[in-house]
């Protein structure tokens, strides 16, 4: 990376997420507006867990706010390694509908020297309904 | 853990006396049925009496760090979501509806590199409305867990409402 290196944050926020596999995966995508940061997820037909209703599967859902956890760390601690979660608390609140597309915003509520607690908030048509919620503890590398 | 036996992969029919009559469908149904479940390429190992297994093979697109080649959380989070479901099934006489209301991960270490990881889940409890169930996630020894799981599950139908 260090040949080409990103001038703008979300040059480097786009290049944090270009190289894990599992980003491409979901499809998954991340929006800077200054240092607020929306996480994307555009529906795809690999996503749904429950083809009744339709919706996106639990995990995937818990997956999508994990990672956007960790790039919100990201934008917030540019230069260190990628941190490891240590736990994490998932709360489904509604269904994740299929065919539309989920939002989800993180808040770092505290970044310690080594540890940081962050929550997650996921949505679909509207923010103040949310779709599921997350908190965790994830430890940041000291090198 | 280490008293279960050990149920041979891809063999779910092994133990016809406990297993229900709809194992097989629903062996089929929570692998290639569910598209997510497809797309990860979980595979159903075995399930009885409250007990789900599933298994997901390493693949280099379910990595979730370049520089180790570890199966990213994301994906262990699916596939523990996933196992928790099977083992609410597997306490149950009929297929019954199911809504996750909360799912806790511990990650207590990071799987081996390009190693797939397995995960088992027992549902503990079940009343009127809710099932609560346990699970843990391992490369290869079921006694060193990559990760743990406390979740419970609304047996109301689709939706949590």
């Amino acid at each position: 990376m260090s040949a080409e290196t990103p001038i703008t944050a979300q040059q480097r926020l786009d290049a944090v997420l270009a190289r894990i596999p599992y980003v491409r995966f979901l499809g998954m995508r991340a929006e800077l507006a200054g240092d607020e940061m929306t996480a994307i997820l555009p529906f795809s037909p690999h996503l749904i867990g429950n083809t009744t209703i339709p919706a996106l599967h639990g995990g995937v859902i818990g997956a999508f706010l994990e990672m956007t956890a960790l790039a919100q760390l990201s934008v917030r601690e540019p230069h260190r390694r990628q941190p490891k979660t240590i736990d994490v608390t998932i709360e489904y609140l509604r269904p994740a509908k299929g065919g539309l597309v989920t939002y989800a915003r993180a808040d770092l509520r505290k970044v310690g020297r080594r540890i940081a607690n962050v929550h997650v908030e996921a949505w679909q048509e509207a923010r103040a309904s949310p779709v599921a919620a997350l908190r965790g503890h994830f430890m940041l590398s000291t090198d | 853990m280490t008293d279960a036996p050990k149920p041979p992969a891809g063999d779910p029919q092994s133990d016809p006396q406990s297993d229900p009559m709809w194992v097989g469908d629903l062996a089929t149904r929570m692998s290639q049925g569910v598209p997510q479940a497809a797309a990860l390429g979980l595979e159903f190992v075995s399930m009885q009496d409250g007990v789900g297994i599933l298994r997901v093979p390493w693949r280099a697109d379910l990595v979730g760090d370049p520089d180790t080649e570890v199966i990213a959380g994301g994906v262990v989070t699916s596939l523990l979501d996933h196992v928790c479901g099977l083992a609410v099934q597997a306490g149950r006489s009929n297929p019954t509806p199911t809504a996750t209301l909360d799912l806790r991960i511990d990650y207590l270490r990071p799987a081996k590199p390009r190693a797939g990881v397995t995960a088992r889940a027992q549902c503990y409890k079940y009343t009127h409305t809710i099932a609560f169930v346990r699970a843990s996630a391992y490369d290869d020894d079921p006694d060193d867990p990559v990760a743990t799981v406390q979740a419970a599950f609304a047996l109301t139908g689709g939706s949590p409402a």
